[in-house]
Order: structure tokens, then sequence, then C-alpha cells
């Protein structure tokens, strides 16, 4: 149970500065608005928000009332109004409707707007076509990175995936590369730099210049983080398509973890409330358990109830000063665990997903990974659409089917798309379009299947067409070729008998032993030769060739210590899965790894984000 | 050898004052200082000579020349004065000469005699003539003050950021007054007037009388005022010869002398050095020159020529055709040192040398001296030094260089162009680069894109090759000065040089190349940049060549489709049917069929739009999959009409559900044939939907009328969902072997189940009915698995 660290393993660095900076300069931002003033906060911010700034600070520079922006006229009173938004055009119109209502009205009041983390062109040309851009005066927020544990920073930008990976805007390409100069000034220069994917590469290529233009502040400066690997989502999507079955993951699959924390409903708790709970390493218990296979935490759990319960019973038969004694330091330790067995409580999820139905979803993940039974697979999915199990769950199916398959066979493709539209409703045409362009659902061209030779000449072919590709996506001429490098890179552990969850011997462990992530392979493969060096044909596979990079400058300066600290940065989103296996990795290896994100996600908010819905 | 204090003169007791050459000035003056008008910039700035032909009755014919020469008489410009009448000359801070017209035009030209600019200072000064005008500086830039032919007066404190200000009127001025000047106190110019025996001060408001304290009475009328460089001190030269001391804001006398001169002075101005406590005027006459102070004797020199003073910071420099000398007082450092025993002549290098050959002596015997000091000290005095040189010609001193600090000098040094002696002083003085040398080659770079007798190739290469990629150069700089110099094509080419895209992009756009921008501004990656970019096309191109360029800019082209979706959906649709991107425009119907339109009939032209769409983008499936959503989207609107409820926009799947639902059987099999509803799909929903209403007998019904094309597994499953245990039962019966066990489980008949599970001989089937094995109950069952396992095994 919960592995320690080897102890060589490196301290990892104090990231709370980061929330510290982000708070003083929202202070600051704050006061430049003197008085009383009313704040509207946007929905996607105030989680983040709360990790920083509780109401009480927000108060004490005062903050009068706080409001959620949403479509309703606000009612605020107040004289001066700060609204606290991402860059959105809807946002920008919210905006518009009440000064321009207050205007009708004879009012005026002083209005501003903090964009967090930048602010976009166009959002202030809505302001101007709105005819309020002399009205409101506009701030940025510069509050990229949230440290939601000591090794996880996330963006918190989960449109990043839809904006990039399906629309093709690379707006927040600049605010990633902003984040990492923040992070090269505070924590030195990054010795060792590896990364794959257009995006990766661009965000890598802007930050550059950022260093350079900054020139001399970095340098001279001693690393403290030795490595740093930057990696596309689109790099790997059958990862984070994969029901995840560690416990960390499995309780974001189940309970949604929303900015590092939870919320319990009342079949968790048992009790009327809900309950929300903080997820983080500070959390002793739940420390012990996140990385772990789900089907031993519950052992555990039982384990440590017990435990719970004769230091509860050693109450008895104390006198008053022991039982001062237990209370002042025991109890403190004890409460808290205690209401980390609310944890305990999840038995709801395991009540769900030890269930014949999750066995049998798992089994078919697994058979697509491997490459099996697929007609039989392809029959599960289809009775699943038919059931209307979930639109999510089955839309999930169906991409982990399309890529582990390089594309759908076209009888498929037309009957599972059309089972889904009368199951589900036909807005989903457009989903299946968003899902076609992001390479996630599509079609086997005729005589797709991979043969020796096929392979060759699909070489030539893709090589040829790189050339040509100058659109912006070229996902549509990619396939996906996961069985090719599946087999080249070995993620699927061969077992002889049981594998032993317990005591995990690859990073397959994630996945009931089934499947190595393909990115955390990656990685490992990478730091393994410092390099991409035998890696082409992976490369190449993964439509890559001009997207793989490496740049190391001298390591004189870095201490041996910082190169065994990695900083792994996921464009698009990483899961808690890919952190648990790396982690692992990490302690197998005496390294330790750093996580940024641009948030975290999950097959789940993968799905969302591609799916069309009804307003 | 002469003595070093020969040339020291005794003021009082306590000061001594000294005046030395500079230079021995060869430049061939045509013309008597007297008759021209003069202007000498501080901080040993140029000289500026006009010689004024508009004084004397000559024939206006005659045009003039405006001569600019740098403080050692080289001659940095000449040129014919071509326009109205001067009244005055002066230099800004920025040694900018600013010649005041009569009309009160002034005219302002760089120090190579370059037009620069000109401003009026107003119609009243236009209709009134300008009678005197001064140039006056002070800490927010330089100033113009005028007299009027009206005698009044308007100033502009800052002629870089021109307001006019006309000042009140002196009552009952009837002439114009004997002298006046600029005062400058609390941020504010103010000016300081003499009509006969009165003063007066004249501030933005108000005119009022003053009285300097401690005056002399008999006075009938003042010749001269002169304040001094720093404003603090103010001295007035009475018609008795007597000269008055004090402080400007005339409220404390600091001394007086009395001169017994009776004929006005030339000029008269401060000598004093900052921090000093002795305070002098310098008073100039024909061929005299007076230094007073707090002593009841004076100074006298003798003037062999006609001379001009130059008040500087800490001393009055003094030129004439044939020198140009300092008169200072002499610092307290070197009266102790030379005080008493003493050599030598007085130039200031000298002086410097000597002392710095005492402290590079002395300072051996001091153990903790940090020589920080002593070598800074040596820098700057081999800069000034440097400077001095006579083909630079600008003599500062120590305190007046410290005061203009090395930048200042070095825009200087930029503006006489004297380009490598400001690289090499930066250099030496080890300056950061961004600051120094790459400052330097960038003035350097964007004079020299205006040479336009060279080539574009040349200008562009010459630049690149000396700067290179000099840090904190900005070749975006250096392009837009030559854009600005009509050099288009040579801007474009200094752009290429630029390694920062985004820094090339507003000048290319100012530039109109609105295009090359758009490329630059990808490159860069900021996608602000592109925005403002696409902007600039949109204005600029029609609308059809604007959606040209973007469909070659697919990174433009996704960020302005994002723009569309959000703000313009008309031009979303425009940009499709431009591209005929036949696909995205049938989504794009699509999307209105449920966003945008509401009544039926319009959600189904949508739809039909859509469809068509599809057809021409070879999309079949989707252009079915819209059609049969038309007829779905009718056929639900009658549903509603005929029987209620709510059936609009449900799925196909659960329109037929709520039709089972609602008891319609018959509707939602004709539904179920009508769009091909799969089997599997009907029997799941019809299975589901009937369990959902217990409608036990329907159900079995339904299973006995044809084969289950799903098995009756789902059967069990569903009834025991509805814990009901008894129908389950049923159809476990009827489940195919293959299920049998999980079926026999699922409604708890775990004997059975393990009968079954022996009879296939199934060793998975065994463990699964095992692990359903609890209490008591089951025990027998347990142990019958168990022998059957044994015996298994034995075989």
């Amino acid at each position: 149970m919960a592995f320690p660290h080897r102890p060589d393993a490196p301290e990892l660095p104090d990231f709370s500065m980061l929330k510290r900076l982000a708070r003083d300069q929202l202070i600051y931002l704050l006061e430049q608005l003197p008085g009383k003033k009313d704040l509207f906060i946007e929905a996607d911010l105030m989680s983040p928000l709360d990790r920083i700034a509780n109401v009480s600070i927000l108060k004490q520079h005062e903050v009068d009332k706080l409001y959620k922006v949403e479509n309703k006229p606000a009612l605020s009173s107040n004289e001066q109004l700060c609204f606290l938004v991402r860059p959105r055009i809807k946002n920008m119109r919210y905006i518009a409707s009440l000064v321009n209502a207050d205007k009708l009205a004879g009012r005026t009041r002083k209005y501003k707007v903090i964009f967090s983390p930048q602010k976009f062109y166009a959002c202030e040309m809505v302001l101007e076509e709105e005819g309020i851009y002399g009205d409101v005066s506009c701030d940025e927020w510069a509050f990229s990175l949230l440290p939601l544990d000591v090794d996880l920073l996330s963006m918190e930008l989960p449109e990043f995936f839809r904006d990039y990976f399906l629309e093709g805007d690379q707006r927040w390409i600049n605010t990633v590369a902003q984040a990492l100069h923040l992070l090269s000034t505070l924590y030195g220069p990054f010795p060792n730099c590896y990364g794959i994917g257009r995006c990766a590469k661009m965000a890598y290529e802007l930050w550059r210049n950022l260093e350079e233009e900054e020139d001399g502040e970095t340098k001279g400066r001693r690393p403290e983080i030795g490595h740093i690997f930057l990696l596309d989502r689109d790099v790997d999507f059958v990862t984070a398509l994969c029901s995840q079955v560690v416990y960390e993951g499995l309780v974001d699959d189940t309970f949604r973890i929303k900015c590092g924390s939870v919320d319990f409903g009342p079949e968790v708790t048992s009790s009327d409330k809900s309950l929300k709970v903080l997820l983080n390493a500070e959390d002793k218990v739940f420390n012990e358990i996140r990385n772990e296979h789900f089907s031993n935490v519950f052992g555990f759990l039982s384990q440590k109830a017990r435990n719970l319960q004769a230091q509860y019973d050693r109450r008895r038969g104390m006198d008053i000063k022991q039982m001062k004694n237990f209370v002042s330091q025991e109890l403190k330790g004890l409460k808290q665990e205690h209401r980390l067995l609310n944890i305990g409580a999840c038995e709801s999820i395991m009540k769900k997903k030890t269930k014949q139905d999750f066995q049998e979803l798992i089994k078919t993940e697994h058979a697509l990974l491997e490459g099996f039974n697929i007609r039989e697979s392809t029959s599960y999915i289809e009775e699943h659409i038919d059931r209307q199990v979930s639109p999510i769950e089955s839309l999930r199916l169906m991409c982990l089917l399309s890529i582990t398959e390089n594309g759908l066979i076209p009888k498929d493709y037309r009957s599972l798309k059309t089972q889904y539209l009368q199951s589900y409703g036909p807005e989903h045409l457009l989903t299946f379009s968003n899902l076609r362009r992001a390479g996630l659902l599509t079609e086997q061209a005729p005589g797709d299947t991979l043969t020796a030779v096929e392979s060759k000449v699909s070489k030539l072919v893709t090589d040829k067409a790189a050339g040509k590709i100058t659109d912006a996506f070229s996902s549509l001429a990619k396939r996906s070729n996961f069985r090719a490098i599946s087999k080249k890179l070995n993620l699927i552990p061969r077992v002889d008998g049981e594998y032993d969850l317990k005591v995990p011997r690859d990073m397959a462990y994630v996945f009931g032993g089934a499947y190595v992530p393909l990115s955390c392979r990656i990685i490992e493969q990478v730091l393994e030769r410092r390099s991409w060096q035998g890696l082409d044909e992976v490369v190449r596979l993964l439509n890559c060739s001009d997207f793989a990079f490496t740049d190391m400058t001298k390591e004189d300066k870095a201490s041996s210590e910082s190169l065994r600290l990695i900083l792994v940065v996921f464009l698009g989103g990483c899961t808690f899965s890919e952190i648990s296996a790396l982690r692992f990795l990490g302690r197998e290896k005496g390294y330790r790894f750093i996580f940024l994100t641009t948030a975290v996600t999950n097959s789940a908010r993968l799905m969302e984000a591609m799916s069309e819905v009804k307003a | 050898m002469d003595c070093y204090t020969a040339n020291w003169n005794p003021l009082g007791d306590s000061a001594f004052y000294r005046k030395y050459e500079l230079y021995s000035m060869d430049w061939d003056l045509k013309e008597e200082l007297r008759d021209c008008l003069v202007a000498a910039a501080p901080y040993g700035g140029p000289i500026a000579l006009l010689r004024n032909p508009w004084r004397k009755e000559k024939a206006a014919s005659v045009r003039p020349v405006l001569d600019i020469y740098s403080a050692s008489g080289m001659p940095l410009a000449s040129l014919l004065w071509k326009s109205g009448p001067v009244v005055s000359l002066g230099w800004s801070a920025e040694e900018e000469l600013l010649c005041v017209q009569e009309d009160g035009a002034v005219l302002v030209y760089g120090l190579h005699g370059d037009f620069r600019r000109h401003f009026s200072m107003g119609n009243e000064v236009l209709q009134n003539r300008v009678l005197d005008a001064r140039i006056f500086h002070t800490e927010f830039g330089s100033g113009v003050a005028i007299l009027t032919g009206a005698h009044r007066f308007t100033l502009s404190a800052n002629v870089g950021d021109l307001k006019l200000r006309r000042m009140p009127e002196v009552p009952g001025l009837q002439s114009a007054p004997s002298c006046w000047t600029v005062l400058c106190q609390d941020r504010v110019a103010h000016i300081l007037l003499a009509v006969g025996p009165d003063l007066y001060l004249l501030d933005h408001a108000a005119c009022s009388a003053v009285t300097p304290p401690g005056l002399a009475p008999g006075v009938s009328s003042f010749l001269q005022m002169a304040v001094s460089f720093t404003y603090r001190h103010l001295a007035l030269f009475t018609d008795t010869g007597y000269i008055w001391m004090g402080t400007a804001s005339l409220k404390e006398k600091l001394c007086e002398f009395n001169c017994n001169i009776r004929a006005p002075p030339k000029q008269m101005v401060w000598c004093s050095r900052p921090r000093s406590k002795e305070r002098a005027v310098v008073v100039a006459w024909e061929r005299r020159l007076m230094v007073v102070g707090d002593a009841p004797e004076s100074i006298q020199f003798v003037l062999d020529e006609d001379s001009y003073l130059v008040p500087e910071l800490d001393g009055v420099r003094i030129f004439s055709r044939s020198t140009h000398e300092f008169l200072h007082e002499v610092p307290a450092a070197s009266e102790e040192i030379f005080k008493i025993a003493s050599m030598a002549p007085g130039a200031l290098l000298l002086e410097a040398q000597k002392e710095y050959e005492a402290a590079s002596f002395g300072k051996c015997f001091l153990d903790r001296f940090p020589p920080d000091s002593f070598v800074h000290m040596c820098q700057d005095l081999r800069v000034l030094n440097a400077v001095r040189d006579y083909h630079i010609g600008i003599p500062l001193t120590y305190s007046q260089y410290k005061q203009l600090t090395i930048q200042v000098l070095l825009d200087r040094l930029v503006l006489r162009r004297l380009y490598p002696l400001a690289i090499q002083i930066c250099e030496y003085l080890r300056l950061p680069e961004v600051q120094g040398v790459s400052r330097i080659l960038a003035h350097w770079a964007c004079y020299k894109v205006q040479q336009k007798d060279v080539s574009d190739e040349d200008v562009a290469r010459a630049i690149n090759q000396k700067l290179g990629d000099t840090p904190g150069v900005s070749y975006s700089d250096i392009a837009a000065r030559a854009y600005g110099c009509g050099r288009t094509e040579l801007a474009i080419k200094l752009l290429e040089y630029e390694p920062r895209s985004g820094e090339q992009v507003p000048l290319l756009l100012k530039m109109k190349r609105s295009k090359l921008a758009l490329s630059k501004a990808i490159e860069s990656g900021d996608t602000d940049l592109v925005f403002t970019v696409l902007l600039h096309l949109k204005n600029e191109l029609n609308r059809g060549d604007f959606f040209m360029t973007l469909r070659n800019q697919p990174m433009a082209l996704s960020l302005y489709r994002q723009f569309c979706k959000h703000q313009e959906l008309e031009t979303l649709k425009d940009l499709y049917n431009q591209d005929d991107n036949h696909q995205e425009l049938g989504s794009f119907h699509i999307r209105a069929s449920y966003a945008a339109e509401e009544r039926i009939e319009g959600r189904v032209a949508a739809l039909q739009t859509a469809a068509d769409a599809f057809y021409k983008a070879k999309n079949e499936f989707a252009a079915k999959a819209t059609e049969d959503q038309m007829r779905l989207l009718r056929l639900q609107r009658r549903l509603e009409d005929e029987l209620g409820g709510q059936f609009l926009d449900l799925s196909l799947h659960d329109t037929v559900t709520t039709l089972i639902l609602g008891g319609h059987n018959k509707r939602a099999e004709q539904l179920a044939r009508d769009f091909r509803i799969p089997d599997k799909r009907l029997w799941w929903l019809k299975l589901t939907a009937l369990a959902d209403l217990e409608d036990w007998e329907e159900l079995e019904k339904f299973s006995k009328s044809k084969k289950s094309p799903i098995g009756y597994l789902p059967f069990v499953e569903i009834c025991m969902k509805q814990h009901n245990k008894y129908e389950a039962k049923k159809y476990a019966s009827r489940v195919g072997p293959e299920q049998k066990v999980k079926a026999l489980l699922l409604v708890g008949d775990v004997a059975q189940a393990a009968d079954v599970a022996i009879e296939h001989r199934n060793e998975a089937e065994l463990s699964l009915v095992l692990s359903h094995c609890t209490g008591a109950t089951d025990g027998a069952t347990a142990d019958k698995i168990q022998r059957a396992r044994a015996q298994a095994q034995k075989k």
C-alpha cells in the first residue's frame, strides 16, 4: 500500500508561490477600483478563485456582494461593478447588456472587467461593437497556473481541448507559453526539453521567443527542474478514453473532481447533506490510496476503519488527563482520517463498479485495446446504444473502437451512427462531424488494414501529404495506427497467470494490468534515451514526424537532484490514470514527476467537449 | 612655469575666481558679434549666430545667414534665412534651435540646420508683433516668453506640449519695460518686469507690484536683471550703478554692490557653483567684465573684444571672435590643494591630471580606500577630456556632466552624428548594451536610412552588417524611420532582419502590406495580432478577396470562424459558401434548425437546406439522416396534434417509447416500421417500456410474439430490476444454455445454477456460482460444487 518514494527521490519545488503571486495580483487589481464594489464571477472561475482567495479576503478589499455571471439581469445596486471572467465573447455580451441597460435607465456606474488569464482583442472588439468600450476599464489577471496538489499544476482551461483540437483555434497556446515562462523565471531554466505534437512544438517555440526577449533574467539561475516534456493530447486519445480504475481516476469518473475537490452527495455521506472534500496529498488516507487499483482500496479502507474503531475504543478507561491528551493530539489526526473515511462510503462506487455491467465494460475495453473479438465488442457497443445506457459512454466506446481499429469499417460506421442518432437524438449528427474532424471517430478507407507492404505504401503517402498539409488540422488525414504503435511499444503486457494488482510490475496496473498508457510509455522511452533516437518509427506512426523535438543545454549547472525532476506538460488535458502511472514510474526509477495540464480530464469530459447539445 | 594660482582672483576673504581658456576660436566670423543675434546652448552646447539685418535699415533684399557652430567654433551648419524677420534665438533642452519671428511664428531647426517644425505663439502676438522674446528652461522642458508690441506677455512653459498662456495686463503700462525676465517658482513660470522705479510680478492670474527688501534708495530705473541658472537667485542692476542680489522670491537680500558705472551693462549673469555659499554676478560692458559678490571689492577684467556670456550651472562661458573662456569660482578642493604653494597654467585638464597624480600617489598610503570612486573619477575625466576635444567641442565641467548624465551626453553625441565616439564611450564605461551601444547603433541606422543617395540594398546591408543581432536593437524602429522617409522598399528589407515577427506587423500594416503582415502575425503565434490584421484586411479588401486571403491561411481562418460563430453567424455562412464547404454548411443549417428557428416549417426548411448541402458534400449518410429527421419532426408534430403530450425534439427511440408508455402500441409499431428500427433495438425498447409500465401481461405476450433477438436474459434482468422475481423466473427458464447460470443466479436460484454449471462442467461458471454461495443456506450447494470440482480433477 502506498509505495514510499525511494530515499534518493528529489524534493518537489514549492509551488505555493504561484498561489501567492496570483492572490497578490488579484488584490492589486481589486484595489484599482477603490471603494465598495460588487464582484461578478464567471462560474468556471469560482472554484479556482476559491483556491486562491476566499470570501473574507475579497471582503477585505471591499468586495461587497458576489454574483455569478449568468444570463440573468443583475440585481446589484452597487455603484461599482467588477467582472471577473474568462475572455469569452458571450461574457462580453452579458456585460454589454448590463451596461446598456444602465444607460437606458440613465444610470452611471463604474465598470471594470478583469480577464483571466488574459484578454483577447476579439473581446475588446465586441465591447466596442456593443458601444461600451469607453464605459468599462479592462485588466488582466494573469492567473494561469493553479497548484492543485504538490505535484499537479492546472491551467483550469478545459476549453483548450475543444478550441485547439476541434476548432483549430490557437489562442491559448500563447497562454501556455506565458505559463511556462513564468515557471522558468521562478524555478530556473529547464536544461532538457522534449516534446511531441504540433501544439507542443508551437507552444515550445513561443516560449523560447519569450525567454529570448527577456534574456538574462533566467540566466545564471540554477535549474530546479531538469526536464520538461510537452505532449499533445491527440498523440494519445486511447488512454484518455479508457475507464479509469485507479482510485483517484475512478472518483473523478464517478463524482467528477472539480478543481481538486469533490462533492460527495447524500448517497456517499450516508446523511442528508452533501460534503465537499479536498483531495490532495495533505489528506493522508487519500494519499495512500489515490494511486491504487480500486480492487485494493476497499480492503485497505476497511482495515483502516477497524484500526480507527480500536483507537476510538481506547477512550474507555482513560482518566481525564489521558483523555485530554488523546483529544488534543490523536483526535486531530483521527478526525481528519475519519472524515476521509467518508471515502469509505465510496462503497457506493464499489457497488456500482463491481457490478457485472462494469466488469463487462472493462472486459470489452480490454478486448478493444488488445484487438481481439472485435465483432463481439461491436455488438456490445451496439447493445449499449440500443439500451440508451448513456450517450457519453456510448460515444466513448465508439471512439475507442475507432481509434484502436484505425477507423470503423464502413458498415459499422454507418450503422452505429444511425443507432446512436435514433437513441440519443439527431443533433448528434454534428457531434459525429466534430469527432471525425478531431480524428476520434472515423471510417476506414477501403483496404485500410495494415499489412507490412501497405504500411510502407502508407508511409510514402503520409510523408508526401505531410509536406502538403497546410491545414491547421491535419487530423482528417491522420490514421491512429494504434495497433502498430501498441506492438512497437509493447503496450499490452504479456501476462502469465494473474496480474497481481497489489504489487504492480509496470504502469499497466493503472488499467488492471491490461494496457500501459501510451502517453506514459512515450515519456518513459524518451527519458530513458534522453532523445527520440530509435523511436522514429513510433513518431511516424503517431503522425508526428515534424513535431517531435529535443532540446538540450549544458547540464553543468543542474544538480543531479534536479535532473531527476521532470515536468510533464499535457496540452489538452491529462487523466488521473496517467498521473498515477507516472508517479509509479517515478518511484521505480527514482524520479519525481510534476504535472502541468491545461485541465484534468477524463473520457466523459473529452466526449462532452466534442458533443453538440441543444442549448 | 607659471604659478597654478596665477589666474586666481580673490573676491572677499573666502573665494577665488578664475578665468581660463577653453578654446581659441578660429571660426572666421565675418561679422561682429554685436551685429548678430546670438544664442549659445548651456552645457557646452552649440552656438547659433544670425546676422541681424533687420536691426539696421539695410536693404531687406540681403538675405541673412544663419550659422551654427560647436562650442569650439567648428561650423555645424550654415543656411540662408528665407523666412521673416527674427527677434530672438534660443536653444531648447534637446538642442533644437528656436527662432522667434516678429510675427510670433517660432521655427525649429536641428543642430545641423535641418528644419524640424514650426508653431505660432497665437493671434494676439501675430497682430501686435513681437517686441522681445526669451527662451527659458525649466524642469518640464523649454519655454518661450514673448513681449508683444502691445506690451503684453504671452508664454508657453513647454514648447514640446504647446499651451499658450496670455499673462495679465500690467496696469498703466504705456511703454516697453526697461528690462524683464522669466522666473520659475513652485513649478510655475512668472514674469518679472521693471517699469521705471517699479517692479511687477506677473503670474497667470494677476499682476502685483513687488519691492526687493533692502534696496538702496534713489533708484529711478532698473537697467538689467539676471536670474540664476537654478532660478533661485535674482540680481538687479539700477541706473545708479547699484547691484542688488537676493533670492528670486524677492524675500531676502543676499548682498549688494555699488560699481559706480551708470552705463547699462550689455549682459549680466550669475556665476556660482552648486553647493557653494559664494554668490557672485558677472556684469559685462563693451570692454569691461566685472565679478561682484558679497565683498567690498570686485574682480575686474578687461575685454579685448566684443564678448558674449553664457551662464552655466557652475560658472560662465565667455566667447568672442578669438577665444572661448570659462570663468568660475575655484572649487574648495582645488583651493585647498593649491592655495599656498602652487604652479602651472589653468587648464582644467592639467589641474585634473595633477589631482589624479596626487590622488593616485596618495591612495597608496590608504589601506581601506575603496578603489571604485577613484576608478570612476578617472573614467569620467577621460570621457570629459574626450568630448572637450576641439573636434567634438563639448566643454563640460565635472558638475555639469553629472547633472547632464551620461545618457544625455550620449544623446548629444548621437545628435552630432558622432556615433563612433559615443560607442567608444559606451564600451569604455561598460554600459549595458541595451542602454549603450545598441541604442547608438539604432540611432546610427536611423540616420543611415535617411541617406537618400545610397541604394536600398546597400543601406540595408550596411545596417545589418553593423548591427547584426545586437540585443536591444529594434529593426522595426529603423524600418519605421525608413518608411517615414518614404523608403517603403528599404523598410520592408529592414523588417526582414527583425527576429520577432510580431514587431513587424504594425509597420507592415501602416505600409499597407496587409497580406505580408498577416503571414508575419501568424508566424508570431500571437492570435491577437492575427486578429488585428484580419480586421484591417476586412476593411481594406472586398469580401471576396478577404475570404480568399483567409482560405490560404488556415490558422487565421479558424480564428475568424471562431469569432463569427459567436458574433457574426451570417458571415460564417458566407465563409462556408465561398469555400464550397458543403459539409460545414450542412452542419450550419442543422444547428440553425434547432437553435435559430422556432416554427416547425422553418426548422424543416433549415433541415432541407442542410440535406441539400450534405448531398453536395457527397455525405449521403448525413443527408439521409437529415431527411429522416425532417420526417420525424413532421410526424412528432402530428402526434402532438392528435395525441397531445410532448413529442417534438424527442429522439426516435424516445418517441417510440413515449408512444408505448402512452399505450399507443400500434402507432409505435408503425413508427418502428417506417423508420426501419432494427429488431434488436425494438425489443430492448419494448422490454424496457413495458417493464416500466409493469405491464407483465403485455410483456409476456410480447416475449412470445417470436423468438427474441436479444435472448431472454435481458427479460430476467429487467424484471429483477423491477423486483419482480416471479416474472423473472418465467423468463429464466427460457434463457439459452450459455447464459442459464447467470439467469438462475439473478433470480437467486443458486442450487439450480450449481446443477447447470456442474452439468456444463464449466470451471468459470462453477466459480461464479460459488461466489454467490453465501450463508448457511447455500452450504450444501457449495459442497456439491466442490465435490464436482474434485471429481472433474480426478478425471
